[in-house]
């Protein structure tokens, strides 16, 4: 069977333009929001979407996602929790590619070979896992590779020749390249910095590659949308949940709306091909 | 295939301590470089340029100049005749890294770091801090070096620690404090690899204790052993045999690890650690990550650490700063399972307790870190026994934890 993020990324090719990606925090600010949110991503111009799992020392994370992590911690999340929500929303949506997003230690925990044949059957098609590099990572990849999730690598700025087939084995579904050193939701983008790095790796693995870390307004995931195969956008939805709370807003209507503006903004990005 | 945290077989006692970390920096199961991958071609370079430093005549000599005409080194090896006394058993002898330049052991380790800094071309240095000691530690090789500093350390400890805060602005660093979290010595951590993420060109990452990604629990362990080297030789002209027993305090486990390192291929010698046992191990306001942790992964290696259920990291308790952390270097973590080291606890009053005692009758403050170790030296010595001999690596002075202790005494000052 073709895997839904190789079905996704073959659709959007078909149609001449790069995938928006939506990464939304399990659990924030609640169980019942958070599945709102994320049943309403794919109409709202999902094409692909991040689950972050929370993790008390997200040490490559900024602020934002720091304390949407907080606040689904304290409102009982847990990694079992992520997965209920997944199949919940899998109830729905058979088609939007599911990546789990965090932290090594809850994995750990759990044991990898059990929690990667429980996320396959809540849906999850991939999964990144921020601290653990390739050198780290062959027991869990041998689990996920078993229970068919892609384990979506990470490449970076500091990812040089030498590095980028470390980088790359055992990859699969598409790369994610972290645009800028730094943490979550700090530094901007620059797509004309980002386009030579991009086809490199694309060259070097074959794979899609979607650019995040550095995406805050629909202008620059429009223009990082001209260079990559997919445009991530993080810790702006989520100072979305935070400012909809600090105001007594509907969190759901505003994570959606900026979801809409940004997945525009990808969508019209690329001049439509000219016919044959 | 299994996790990697349920071993197939108990692990057998290698024979050769010394050989440890393996090339992918790992002690058994413990250790590794689990970091974000921006970090990752840093930590291999490094590790790279660390090695090369063994071979290097050079650094090696302006190390040795600056331990002997800077800090102070060797560090008296002193008997503690008075202690011995009181717990009747066998001779205590303490290893004074109090009266290091800037009072703990913690210089001996930035000494080794910065030059190897320079050596990388590196211009601007970060670093952690607990207690404040490796702060202070820090700030002053960069202000020896000339070299830009900032330090992150919990708001938490910049209250409990003030003189140290102030000491680090006189010597030219800026103090950042980290609310995130508890506001401690983990949360510093995370915050201190934020930066090293951010500025990955410029910025050398100064760790302040033998934990992190490989190499650091490695470097900093061989830039401590000298202390334990000494020991051995000291040892050696006092009693003219090697100690039954070396004992040391465990936070991050840097002071313990250098004092122990060299003795774990002498089988003779009992190596014990000691834990923070803050409120008490029954309670879960404790920092001791062997005795009531389990193994995970955080800030980038894998060792015994202290968490929930869910793998989320606890918060750690004690009264010591630079022992609130919530997981132990690795190789302390692989010799705890391997059976070589025994790690004990100690509470927050049996601490006060030992600071007290030291205080009356060696005439020495010490560390509150370095008291939980005096605590179970009654114990050990017992067991030990008369005619034995026992070296407790004082780790550092009192001098900062005065107005703690003030406080708990319910005295101010
Ligand atoms: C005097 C002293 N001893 C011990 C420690 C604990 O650190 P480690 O376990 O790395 O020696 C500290 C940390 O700040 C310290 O200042």
């Amino acid at each position: 069977m073709k895997s839904r993020i190789d079905a996704r990324f073959a659709a959007l090719k078909a149609e001449d333009r790069a995938a928006f990606v939506a990464y939304v925090m399990a659990g924030d600010p609640n169980r019942a929001t958070a599945l709102d949110i994320l049943k309403g991503l794919p109409a709202a111009g999902a094409d692909l979407i991040e689950l972050g799992f929370p993790f008390s020392d997200p040490m490559a994370e900024g602020p934002p996602i720091q304390k949407a992590a907080q606040r689904a911690l304290k409102d009982g999340m847990t990694l079992k929790g992520v997965l209920d929500l997944a199949a919940e929303f899998r109830q729905g949506d058979d088609t939007t590619p599911l990546i789990l997003m965090g932290y090594l230690n809850p994995l750990v925990t759990w044991g990898f070979e059990a929690f990667a044949q429980a996320a396959s059957a809540s849906g999850i098609d991939g999964l990144i896992v921020v601290d653990c590099p390739p050198e780290e990572a062959d027991p869990l990849a041998d689990a996920l590779d078993a229970a068919d999730i892609s384990l979506i690598r990470l490449a970076t700025p500091t990812t040089d020749d030498r590095r980028l087939p470390v980088v790359l084995r055992r990859t699969s579904g598409f790369v994610y390249y972290v645009s800028v050193t730094g943490v979550t939701g700090a530094k901007e983008a620059d797509a004309e910095a980002v386009r030579p790095a991009v086809a490199r790796i694309r060259a070097a693995s074959g794979l899609p590659v979607a650019v995040g870390f550095g995406i805050r307004t629909p202008e620059r995931a429009g223009a990082i949308a001209q260079v990559a195969d997919a445009a991530v956008v993080g810790s702006a939805l989520v100072d979305e949940v935070a400012e909809a709370l600090e105001r007594n807003e509907d969190v759901t209507a505003r994570v959606l709306s900026k979801v809409r503006s940004l997945a525009k903004a990808v969508r019209l990005a690329r001049v439509p091909p000219l016919p044959a | 295939m299994n996790a990697p945290t349920h071993p197939q077989a108990p692990p057998a006692t290698p024979n050769d301590f010394a050989a440890y970390p393996d090339a992918n920096g790992r002690f058994g199961q413990f250790g590794g470089r689990y970091v974000a991958e921006t970090l990752m071609p840093l930590v291999l370079d490094l590790e790279a340029a660390y090695l090369a430093t063994k071979e290097d005549a050079a650094f090696q000599a302006e190390l040795n100049g600056l331990l002997t005409h800077y800090v102070g080194r060797p560090s008296p090896l002193y008997f503690a005749e008075r202690l011995t006394d009181h717990f009747g058993g066998a001779k205590i002898y303490f290893k004074r890294e109090d009266l290091n330049h800037t009072g703990a052991h913690k210089i001996n380790n930035c000494i080794g770091q910065i030059l190897l800094a320079r050596k990388m071309g590196k211009t601007r240095i970060i670093a952690e801090t607990g207690a404040g000691q490796h702060g202070v530690a820090t700030a002053t090789v960069c202000a020896r070096f000339g070299l830009p500093c900032v330090v992150y350390m919990g708001a938490v400890d910049v209250a409990r620690q003030r003189p140290n805060v102030f000491r680090m602005n006189l010597l030219g660093a800026e103090v950042t404090p980290v609310t995130s979290g508890a506001s401690t010595l983990k949360d510093a951590m995370n915050e201190a690899l934020r930066d090293w993420v951010t500025n990955v060109e410029d910025t050398y990452y100064l760790i302040g204790s033998a934990a992190g990604p490989h190499p650091y629990p490695m470097m900093v362990r061989d830039f401590q052993a000298i202390m334990g080297r000494e020991i051995r030789e000291q040892i050696l002209e006092a009693e003219g045999r090697l100690p039954d027993a070396v004992v040391a305090c465990v936070g991050g486990g840097s002071n313990a690890i250098g004092t122990f390192h060299p003795f774990l291929n002498d089988e003779q010698v009992r190596i014990i650690g000691v834990e923070a046992a803050g409120d008490g191990m029954g309670t879960d306001r404790h920092a001791a990550a062997i005795n009531g942790g389990r193994p995970g992964v955080l800030h980038g290696n894998k060792t015994y650490l202290l968490q929930d259920a869910e793998g989320q990291i606890t918060e750690a308790h004690s009264i010591s700063a630079g022992l609130d952390y919530p997981g132990i270097g690795p190789e302390h973590s692989w010799l705890h399972d391997v059976g070589r080291a025994q790690y004990l606890t100690c509470t927050d009053t049996e601490a006060l307790d030992a600071f007290k005692l030291c205080a009356e009758l060696e005439g020495i403050i010490p560390a509150l870190e370095s008291a939980h170790a005096i605590a179970r030296l009654s114990d050990i010595a017992r067991d030990v026994g008369k005619g034995g001999v026992v070296v407790m690596n004082l780790s550092g002075r009192g001098d900062k934890d005065v107005a703690t202790v003030a406080d708990h005494l319910g005295r101010t000052i």
